[in-house]
C-alpha cells in the first residue's frame, strides 16, 4: 500500500470529514465546506496545479465517500444537495466503483517506446526482430511507428541494451478482465459489465481516481434511527486493527453496532460444505474444483469464464453462511458487512441477508471520527469460537487448508493449487484449465483475488507483514478443524 | 553514543493514516542505521486529538522532534539530519 499512501490518506480524510459531518448539528453545510476544510484559502497547493483544482478534486472524492457515481455528477449540483440525497436514499447505488473524472490524469496510451538510450547499433536486432515492419531508423535511433506496432515486445527483448520500453496506463494494465479503459475523452472509464469491482484499479491509479461508492451515510443513518444494526466482520479485519481481536467488539458497540459476528463462523461451515463438495466431485470422476468465497473470482466466472462454472465449489461463501445464521437468529436487524476489499460489494448487493458493506478504511474513518481508541476497549470474547481453519481464510493457501482439514474422504487425494493474485496470466491459466477439463498441477484451485489472499485486499489498513501475524496467531488460539475428524475417526 | 529513538504512533488515527504501513517499511530500510536507530511502535500521545490534526496522521516522534504526515522519506530525511547534527 506504500506508494498509493498519499491518496488513500487523501481518501480517507474526505471520509472522517463526512462522518464528523454527520455526527454533528450540520450535516449538509459542513459537507459542502469539506473541500474547503481541506484546502483553506492561501494554502499550500500539495498536488495539482492550483487550489482551485484541489478542490474540485475533492469535492469529487466527497461525491463518492457519499456513495453516488461521479458519472452523474453535472459539477453544478451543491456537496450539501449530494449529502441530503444520501440520507434520503433507500438502496445502495448498484455500481461500486466510479472514475473522479476530474482526479484522473488522462495518462499517455500504452506504447513501445525506444528510448535516447538506443546506441543505434550496427546490427539492429530491434528491426529484425519485428514482425510487423514497425521500426525504423532515422539516422540517430530506431522509431516504432505506433499504427503498425502490435506491442508484442519482440524488439524490447532484442535490444542488447535494453533502450525499448513498454509504457502502461496503470489501470488498465492493473485490470485483469480488461473493464478500464480509456474512452475517447482520454480518461478512464469502467464499462460495468466487464468489471468485477475487483478494485485492482484503485489500488493502481497514483492519482486515485477509481474510487469506491461509500456507504458509510446509509449506515450511520441506519444506526441514529436507533435501529439493531449488526456487524458482520471479515476474518482479515483481526489483522488490520492496533488491538487484540477481543478489543473489536466494544469498538464495533461504542459506534453503535448492537452487536458482531465474526464471518470465521460461516467460514466453518463452507471449509466443511467444500470439502463435502469435493469429496462427491473427486468419486464422481471431476478432475479439478476450484474454490468460491472471493467474490471477485466468483464475479469473474460469471462474467468473463461461464466455462468454468461445472468445476466451481458450489460452497456458498462464508458471508453467506453468517448472515444467514444472523438474519435467523434477529430477523429484523440490519446487518453490515465489514470487508477488506471492493469486490464484495457486489454479493452484498447481491445477497437479501446483507444490507451494507463497510470496508476496513470507512470502518477506520469511523473510529477516528467518532474519537474512539482501539486498544482501550473492553476485552470480551466471541459467543462463537471459530477454528483455526476459519480464522485463517482470509490468508492465500488458507481455504484450501481448510478444505483439507475438513476432508474425510481418502487420505492425500486433494491436491491444492493456490492462484495467489488474480492477474492477467492467471486468467489464462484457468481458461486453459476449463478448457482442457484438467489442471496440470493438482485438483483443488484456490482463488484469491488478491496477492496474499484478503489480508491483502485493497481496503485494508494495516501492512501485509503485521496482519499475517495477527492473523495467524489468532489462529493458532483456535481449534483445528482435524480435531473434530480425528475424535470421528478414534 | 545513544541510539535515535524513532517512535512511529499505534494509536488508531495514526494507524488508519498508514502508520503501520511507513513503520513496516522503515523496519525493513534501516538496516543501514541498526547501530544508531532504533525503531519502536508507540501508543496514541494524543497529537490527533487537537481540532483537525488527525489530518496530519500519522505521527512519528524521533527523539522529541515530531513528524507529522510522516511518510517513509520524511523519516528517513529526519534521521539522516540528525545524524548529521550529532
Amino acid at each position: 500500500m506504500s506508494e498509493e499512501l498519499e491518496t488513500r490518506r487523501l481518501k480517507r480524510e474526505v471520509l472522517v470529514r463526512i462522518i464528523k459531518a454527520f455526527m454533528s448539528d450540520n450535516y449538509a453545510e459542513n459537507v459542502r465546506l469539506i473541500p474547503y476544510e481541506m484546502r483553506p484559502k492561501g494554502c499550500e497547493v500539495p498536488f495539482r496545479c492550483c487550489v482551485y483544482k484541489e478542490r474540485a478534486v475533492l469535492r469529487s472524492r466527497t461525491i463518492a465517500g457519499l456513495g453516488f457515481a461521479m458519472e452523474d455528477d453535472d459539477e453544478r449540483t451543491l456537496l450539501s444537495d449530494f449529502a441530503e440525497k444520501a440520507l434520503e436514499r433507500e438502496h445502495p447505488e448498484p455500481e461500486p466503483l466510479t472514475v473522479l473524472q476530474n482526479a484522473c490524469k488522462g495518462c499517455p496510451s500504452s506504447k513501445v517506446f525506444v528510448t535516447e538510450l538506443c546506441q543505434n547499433c550496427v546490427a539492429k536486432p530491434c528491426m529484425k526482430a519485428c514482425r510487423f515492419g514497425a521500426i525504423s531508423n532515422d539516422g540517430h535511433r530506431s522509431v516504432i511507428d505506433s499504427e503498425k506496432c502490435k506491442k508484442c515486445g519482440l524488439c524490447m527483448a532484442a535490444c542488447p541494451y535494453r533502450a525499448i520500453v513498454k509504457t502502461i496506463v496503470p489501470c488498465e494494465e492493473a485490470c485483469p478482465v480488461g473493464a478500464i479503459a480509456k474512452g475517447e475523452d482520454g480518461l478512464a472509464h469502467i464499462d460495468k459489465d466487464k468489471c468485477i469491482s475487483c478494485g485492482k484499479c484503485v489500488s493502481a491509479c497514483p492519482f486515485g481516481a477509481p474510487h469506491a461508492k461509500s456507504q458509510v451515510i446509509d449506515i450511520l443513518k441506519n444506526i441514529k434511527a436507533g435501529k439493531e444494526v449488526i456487524a458482520l466482520i471479515a476474518p482479515a479485519l483481526i489483522g488490520h486493527l492496533p488491538c487484540k481481536p477481543e478489543q473489536i467488539q466494544d469498538a464495533f458497540l461504542k459506534i453503535g453496532f448492537s452487536a458482531v459476528y465474526e464471518v470465521a463462523q460461516g467460514a466453518d461451515v463452507t471449509a466443511k460444505t467444500e470439502a463435502k463438495d469435493f469429496q462427491e466431485r473427486l468419486e464422481n470422476g471431476a478432475p479439478f474444483m476450484t474454490t468460491s468465497c472471493c467474490a471477485g473470482w466468483n464475479e469473474l466466472v460469471k462474467k468473463h469464464m461461464p466455462e468454468i462454472t461445472p468445476y466451481v465449489s458450489d460452497a456458498k461463501t462464508p458471508l453467506y453462511y453468517t448472515a444467514e445464521i444472523v438474519k435467523k437468529e434477529h430477523p429484523d436487524a440490519v446487518t453490515v458487512f465489514v470487508s477488506p476489499c471492493f469486490a464484495k460489494r457486489r454479493e452484498v448487493l447481491d445477497n437479501p441477508n446483507v444490507n451494507y458493506l463497510l470496508n476496513f478504511e470507512e470502518l477506520g474513518a469511523m473510529l477516528i471520527a467518532l474519537g474512539i481508541e482501539i486498544d482501550v476497549c473492553e476485552e470480551k470474547e466471541f459467543e462463537y469460537q471459530s477454528s483455526k481453519e476459519a480464522r485463517e481464510f482470509a490468508l492465500t493457501g488458507g481455504v484450501a487448508r481448510s478444505v483439507q482439514a475438513a476432508w474425510k474422504g481418502e487420505e492425500g487425494a486433494v491436491k491444492p493449487v493456490v492462484v495467489n493474485g488474480l492477474d492477467k496470466a492467471a486468467v489464462r491459466n484457468l481458461r486453459a484449465y476449463a478448457k482442457m477439463g484438467k489442471c496440470p498441477d493438482g485438483n483443488l484451485i484456490e482463488i484469491m483475488c488478491c496477492q496474499g489472499g484478503c489480508i491483502a485486499g485493497n481496503a485494508c489498513l494495516g501492512s501485509l507483514k503485521d496482519a499475517f501475524k495477527k492473523v495467524t496467531d489468532y489462529g493458532n488460539k483456535g481449534q483445528s478443524l482435524e480435531t473434530e475428524r480425528k475424535i470421528i475417526n478414534d | 553514543m545513544e541510539k535515535i529513538k524513532v517512535k512511529v504512533c499505534q494509536g488508531t488515527t495514526c494507524y488508519v493514516m498508514g502508520g503501520d504501513v511507513v513503520k513496516s517499511i522503515l523496519d525493513t530500510l534501516t538496516e543501514k542505521y541498526a547501530d544508531k536507530v532504533e525503531i519502536v511502535s508507540v501508543r496514541c500521545f494524543e497529537t490527533c486529538h487537537k481540532q483537525d490534526s488527525f489530518s496530519k496522521a500519522p505521527f512519528v516522534y524521533i527523539d522529541d522532534e515530531v513528524v507529522s504526515s510522516a511518510s517513509v522519506e520524511k523519516v528517513i530525511n529526519a534521521i539522516e539530519s540528525k545524524l548529521s547534527d550529532e
